[in-house]
């Protein structure tokens, strides 16, 4: 029963009040650069929800049973590594048995390769000292609160196109005061789930 | 020769400033400029890996295989990062803790990645390493500034000095994450407007030439944003 409540404050956590985009910073150059279309947000989401899951998933042993405790400074050249060779398994495996899943998310899986949040999340659940399952849930969290902030995000950035901007905010600086706003709204979770 | 030389370091301070004119490592410029001293620490940190990583990839850059030159990059970036981590976690054990897991990311930072890619693959040894300083010291500068203002609205000091504190009570959003995006949008737009002025281009968006994984996305190189790319290539998919 514990653990049941433990992962159901990290899946809280994850979500709303740690939020990865909004209140971590991590995974920002797919939300302001990736954000213009419900769609292109969504989908991107989806792949960076599974590339995390399954990063995690493998990362996790691997310091676990080989970097620690003597090899813990080689940390991070073998997470991204993995990471690295990961997306392109992911991508070789849906081209060749799931096409229709490629065929929606195969153009974003390049473009996770070196995106800080799935680095991130993966030394994130290290730094904490999670337990395996709690670290793949949290890792599922994540995913799906940069979903979250994702499609608000873009759904606020439609409104923009047809918004009246001053001049001197056109272009990118009203992209990240509307982001402001957003990550403004999510303080309001602060205090949710401890 | 000498002028050239001095073209390549400038180069990163203002013109290709890459915080405000490229929109460069986007993530650790919002995170960690909660105050001015976390911002010269990151901005160092970043610089030396940089520095070191366009060197090393300038002398390999002959060597490495232009398909595996992504991982081999990152593979480069990532042993310095770890030196530098090392080296933080020994000699300022302050700032290790207050950069956090920030200080392992700078390998995914896209400064680095990005330099490499575009100047220290192409170039001699000398004008990467300048380069590298030129556009770690415009970084360093532009997140300690950002540092710096965030810590005056939001605890009214400077490098921990009080300088507001005293007279106006500090505004703590500028702190939380909120302040980070406001500042940095009004950042843009300053420096969008001053670029307007001299006659240049303004920041419309993150483009390709942003982005971290610009190497391995065959959508590169064509001046849309990544969105209207995606959503063309997404239709012809179709």
């Amino acid at each position: 029963m514990n653990s049941l409540t433990a992962i159901a404050s990290l899946l809280l956590a994850g979500i709303l009040t740690n939020n990865m985009v909004l209140a971590k910073f991590l995974g920002i150059c797919p939300f302001l650069g990736v954000s213009k279309k419900v769609n292109t947000a969504l989908s991107m989401s989806i792949a960076v929800t599974l590339v995390m899951v399954i990063s995690t998933a493998v990362t996790y042993p691997i310091y676990k049973y080989i970097l620690s405790p003597k090899y813990e400074y080689l940390e991070t050249v073998v997470f991204i590594l993995v990471i690295a060779a990961i997306v392109q398994l992911i991508e070789i495996f849906l081209k060749k048995f799931i096409k229709p899943i490629y065929n929606a998310l195969g153009i974003y899986l390049p473009l996770i390769t070196t995106n800080c949040a799935v680095l991130g999340i993966t030394m994130l659940n290290i730094t904490n000292e999670l337990s395996y399952v709690e670290s793949l849930f949290n890792a599922l969290a994540a995913g799906l609160g940069f979903m979250l902030a994702m499609l608000l995000f873009s759904g606020v950035r439609e409104r923009l196109e047809t918004a009246e901007i001053p001049e001197f905010l056109k272009g990118l600086p009203i992209t990240l005061i509307s982001a402001s706003l957003v990550s403004l709204s999510f303080l309001g979770f602060a205090g949710i789930g401890g | 020769m000498k002028n050239k030389n001095l073209g390549y370091f400038t180069n990163g301070l203002i013109n290709e400033n890459p915080v405000l004119r490229l929109v460069l490592g986007t993530c650790p410029t919002l995170a960690v400029t909660t105050a001015a001293i976390n911002g010269i620490g990151m901005g160092l940190a970043a610089t030396a890996v940089l520095v070191c990583s366009n060197a090393a990839i300038s002398l390999l850059r002959n060597i490495i295989p232009d398909k595996v030159r992504i991982p081999a990059f990152i593979t480069i970036i990532a042993g310095f990062v770890s030196v530098v981590q090392m080296l933080v976690k020994a000699f300022a054990p302050s700032i290790d803790k207050s950069l956090g897991i920030y200080l392992p990311l700078i390998v995914v930072n896209c400064i680095i990645l990005a330099r490499a890619e575009m100047f220290a693959s192409k170039n001699p040894v000398l004008p990467s390493i300048l380069d590298g300083l030129g556009m770690g010291i415009g970084f360093t500068a532009t997140i300690t500034l950002m540092g710096a203002i965030r810590e005056i609205l939001g605890a009214g000091t400077v490098f921990s000095l009080p300088v507001t504190s005293q007279f106006i009570s500090p505004m703590i959003i500028f702190l939380l994450p909120p302040g980070g995006f406001f500042i940095f949008g009004i950042l843009v737009a300053v420096s969008n407007a001053l670029a307007k002025r001299k006659g240049k281009d303004i920041v419309m968006h993150l483009g390709c030439e942003n982005c971290p994984s610009r190497g391995a996305c065959n959508l590169k190189d064509t001046p849309e944003s990544c969105d209207e790319k995606i959503i063309k290539e997404a239709t012809v998919n179709e």
